[in-house]
């Protein structure tokens, strides 16, 4: 019964987020360090080289680590102070049940007693129901060893179809167009191909909040002569220095990419070589650009024809060129397209696999690449294998020792999920590293979902807003409480050292997973020792798959400061520039560069189509979401960190003036913004740096504080990204914050 | 053992987003911990995302010292301004008051002037500051000059400032852009120019909706 055992206010005063600051141990500069663990940081794709520095258990501090290759010493606000997420009063250090008795809504028990009861639960939901009666939402900031077991533990010990994870809300539509266009999903290009770029296209990445280390790389490409487009609705702080900025209205990139497109065919800055000897497909796109004139890409762009010509014309030129972006093209209702789009301009050009002809997907979750590779995702089997075929299934079945009907079919995204739990279908859920609470849209639907089902058990550090509503928490690890690897923006495989012990009875992730599966006494495949156990078995799985990591030690690792994919076999050196002209790979078997039997990239009709939601005169206003540089995602770490909280305590509805002023809202008045599935009261923000058709509000908080209550669950039909960027909301000024 | 003589701090603010890291970082430090000594501000963000960090700029005549009454501040001899000596501070706030680039804290509850001290404990033993190491746009630069003159060949140093009648030269370096004949900054004019970048840009949209 996955209810709310309390109000949340009592919750919030029992189990956080509350403030951890430097106090103590951490601020006495006497204490000398027991050790000084050589890691990276627990948040974003950048994965930065951090040193922790440990005392007595605990990390008290850090120390930059200058010798890694990618940020060389350089962290965000949230890398400085992510080790106050440690020593956390908030931390659960015991299994907690659900007790609407208990104070704080929940009571410890006994660590066994907790798996045995998850165990019985779901047996009995199995029994009852069926196997996929349990479902698995799992993440991407797991390590790629624990991302494996999730999948593995789905098919092999629960046999559910139904796993998904919360790569869904953030690169499965760069993913699933790589996949279109190149026949592999991983950035095409190291970042050291950013810093010569005569051109650097950052399209719907506010680069410097939520990728920050990747600014340095845009500005000394800057510093070495090259040019900067940005394509955004707000003046980021990378906007505000570019060259060209297309402040594109949310939701019309595919009409932005296809213009230029056109203007580049038009003015013939294409390479017909390599269109010819390396692509197919070019001219049913040519075609279909051919209706994206300046001007009509003006009129629905909402971006000025001059400074669209400007751009095609500074890129169509360019010898040389980076384009990336993230998920400002990615959370729409056509995030593949809008990608797509974006890869059409790449491949008409020519510039790529070569140095400084580059292009490349920027990662948001610390595994978003590793955990999208090896099998939590619902259609996936390790080594970007496909469940659907045979020859995949087969080999997985033999590397797990089971017979390939045994492997489940395909299941659905993470949002059909919740849809299956409304028709009765998923009546028991795992979840683990995942907040849907906050970070699903239309989150009233979402509670709704997990109040329905029979059995709801989280595996998690904190009391989340998605714990919140499980019958047994079981108390899982710290990013620094145990070791593994994951993959990064580049694609660079890297390894994760622990530094400390995790405190009371809470453990490492994969043996709390393997504890479930021998109180379910389905114990085949889920006796490993170590995470280098598992990784050892994910090599073979990988192997032969597109994303190979058969030739990639944990030693290789450490002496290379990281291994890039695919690496077929130990005395291959990693592969950092896919796409290199003569290359070899799995797929093309030496037919060209790109990962289909043929070796060439593919070409892509990008056809736009409006936002799923659009405005009208009831909701007049254009509602876009995203982050701020001091929280991450869901924030279930960093809103428990004083410093960042600090930094930006609460969201903020950023407006412009003239949009400001039809209702009578100027600088720090409480404002409402209304969709059709919420409210939302917030201090206004009055700034000209958004455009005048456009709010826009972060989505790190719970509560009356969560943009995702009024966020529309419209979803790519290939992807199945939700659209978070762009809904219909209508605005007015308020007299205060909004009550619970 | 001294800073060494060739390495120098570089603040070049175009690269700046406002991230706060430094100030993160700054509160790491092993001499003032806890307590964040940068100052890092929005220049006007109703019109601008454009900030500016500012440290102690290391006055090669240290106005701080200048007028404090109990000769408190001290520059060392490889020319970094310490914070106040705490025997000594009275807490007059002079420093606070006379800096040109408002950079001296006062610590009300220790009752002493603090500021930036470019992570002596740090750049004394050969390592970078605190802010410099983590700035993740390069907004601070720790380095010798042929390296920051070899990798930001756009810009190039200048270390002199007007502040009323008074010129100050610096340990401390401000890029600027190149050929700009930028000679000095002057510090007053200096807060009443508009942020850079795109002020307005996007009011015309309005217009075409």
């Amino acid at each position: 019964m996955a209810t709310l055992p309390k109000d949340l206010d009592t919750l919030e005063n029992a189990w956080g987020p509350h403030l951890n600051r430097m106090e103590g141990i951490r601020l006495d500069t006497g204490v000398q360090p027991d050790k000084v663990v050589s890691t990276h940081c627990c948040f974003c794709g950048q994965q930065c080289g951090i040193n922790l520095k440990v005392k007595d258990n605990v990390v008290i501090g850090f120390e930059p680590r200058y010798d890694f290759p990618f940020n060389k010493g350089m962290l965000c606000p949230k890398g400085v102070k992510r080790y106050l997420q440690g020593g956390h009063s908030d931390r659960l250090t015991s299994a907690v049940r659900r007790d609407p008795e208990a104070e704080g809504g929940f009571s410890p028990m006994k660590y066994d007693e907790a798996i045995a009861r998850v165990a019985s639960e779901i047996q009995r939901i199995q029994t009852t129901y069926g196997p996929d009666a349990v479902g698995v939402l799992s993440g991407a900031s797991l390590t790629t060893e624990k991302a494996y077991l999730m999948g593995k533990f789905a098919r092999v010990c629960l046999k559910t179809k139904y796993i998904d994870y919360n790569g869904r809300l953030c690169m499965v539509s760069a993913g699933a167009a790589n996949k279109k266009a190149f026949g592999i999903d991983r950035s095409a290009s190291p970042w050291d191909d950013i810093l010569e770029a005569e051109v650097v296209l950052v399209a719907g990445s506010n680069t410097a909040e939520c990728s920050p280390i990747t600014t340095n790389y845009i500005w000394q490409a800057r510093e070495n002569g090259g040019k900067l487009i940005v394509v955004d609705p707000r003046i980021t702080p990378i906007a505000r220095n570019a060259d060209i900025f297309l402040p594109v209205k949310p939701g019309r990139d595919v009409a932005l990419f296809n213009g230029i497109l056109n203007l580049m065919i038009e003015n013939d800055w294409i390479d017909h070589d390599f269109i010819n000897n390396n692509t197919v497909g070019f001219e049913a796109v040519a075609g279909h650009v051919k209706q994206w004139t300046p001007r009509k890409t003006a009129e629905v762009t909402g971006v000025a024809e001059k400074s669209i010509r400007a751009a095609a014309e500074l890129w169509g030129r360019a010898k040389t060129s980076f384009l990336m972006h993230a998920r400002g093209i990615e959370h729409h209702s056509h995030g593949v397209e809008n990608v797509l789009s974006t890869i059409n301009i790449v491949l008409a050009s020519g510039r790529i696999g070569r140095p400084y002809c580059a292009y490349g997907t920027v990662v948001g979750q610390g595994n978003g690449q590793g955990g999208r590779e090896h099998g939590q995702k619902a259609d996936q089997l390790p080594g970007w294998r496909d469940i659907s075929n045979p020859q995949h299934r087969e080999y997985i079945a033999s590397v797990w020792g089971v017979k390939p009907e045994e492997i489940p079919q395909a299941g659905v995204d993470c949002y059909e999920m919740m849809r299956k739990i409304d028709s009765g279908e998923i009546k028991g859920l795992i979840n683990i590293c995942f907040n849907p609470v906050v970070s699903l849209p239309d989150n009233a639907f979402v509670k709704r979902m997990l109040e329905k089902l029979e059995f709801f058990t989280v595996i998690d550090f904190f009391l989340s807003e998605t714990a919140q509503y499980a019958d047994i928490v079981l108390p899982g690890s710290l990013h620094e409480e145990d070791e593994g690897v994951v993959a990064q923006v580049e694609g660079r495989v890297i390894k994760i050292n622990k530094a400390v012990e995790p405190p009371g009875d809470a453990k490492q992730d994969w043996r709390i997973i393997q504890d479930i599966a021998a109180a379910l006494d389905r114990t085949h495949g889920f006796t490993f020792q170590s995470p280098r156990e598992i990784f050892n078995e994910l090599r073979v799985a990988s192997k032969g798959g597109v994303a190979d990591y058969y030739g990639i030690t944990y030693e290789k690792i450490e002496a290379q400061n990281g291994v890039f994919w695919p690496c077929p076999a130990e005395d291959h050196p990693g592969t950092p520039r896919l796409f290199e002209p003569a290359s070899w790979n799995s797929v093309a078997k030496g037919a060209g560069p790109f990962y289909f039997p043929d070796g060439k990239a593919r070409f892509n009709v990008p056809a736009y189509r409006p936002p799923a939601e659009d405005v009208d005169e009831e909701y007049p206003v254009i509602l876009t979401t995203g982050r701020v540089v001091s929280q991450f995602l869901s924030g279930t770490q960093t809103r428990r960190i004083g410093p960042l909280v600090d930094q930006y305590p609460e969201p903020r509805i950023e407006i412009h003036p003239r949009l400001a002023g039809k209702y009578g809202i100027v600088d720090g008045d409480w404002a409402t913004a209304e969709s059709r599935r919420g409210t939302i009261t917030l201090r206004a923000q009055v700034v000209t740096t958004i455009r005048p058709d456009t709010i826009f509000i972060p989505y790190h908080w719970p509560g009356r504080k969560a943009a995702n209550q009024l966020t529309i669950a419209a979803q790519d039909p290939v992807s199945k990204i939700p659209e978070f960027k762009v809904c219909a909301v209508r605005i007015r000024k308020a007299d205060g914050p909004s009550v619970n | 053992m001294p800073v060494a003589a060739n390495m120098e701090f570089f603040i070049d603010p175009n690269r700046c987003i406002g991230c706060q890291s430094c100030v993160a970082a700054c509160s790491e430090c092993d001499t003032h911990r806890g307590t964040s000594m940068i100052h890092l501000q929005y220049v006007d963000r109703p019109i601008s995302v454009q900030t500016v960090p500012v440290i102690c700029m290391h006055c090669d005549s240290p106005t701080c010292a200048e007028v404090c009454p109990a000769d408190a501040i001290k520059r060392t001899g490889d020319g970094v301004v310490q914070t106040a000596r705490k025997p000594r501070c009275i807490a007059c706030n002079n420093c606070v008051l006379a800096c040109p680039f408002g950079v001296p804290k006062m610590q009300a509850e220790f009752s002493l002037m603090m500021k930036c001290d470019m992570c002596y404990d740090r750049t004394s033993v050969g390592l970078k500051p605190m802010c410099a190491s983590v700035c993740p746009s390069g907004a601070l630069y720790f380095g010798t000059r042929e390296q920051i003159e070899g990798e930001r060949p756009r810009s190039e140093s200048i270390n002199k400032f007007q502040f009323g009648a008074q010129t100050i030269t610096t340990k401390v370096n401000m890029m600027v852009p190149k050929d700009s004949g930028t000679q000095h900054l002057d510090v007053l004019s200096a807060m009443d120019d508009e942020p850079a970048g795109r002020s307005g840009v996007l009011d015309s949209v309005f217009d075409d909706m």
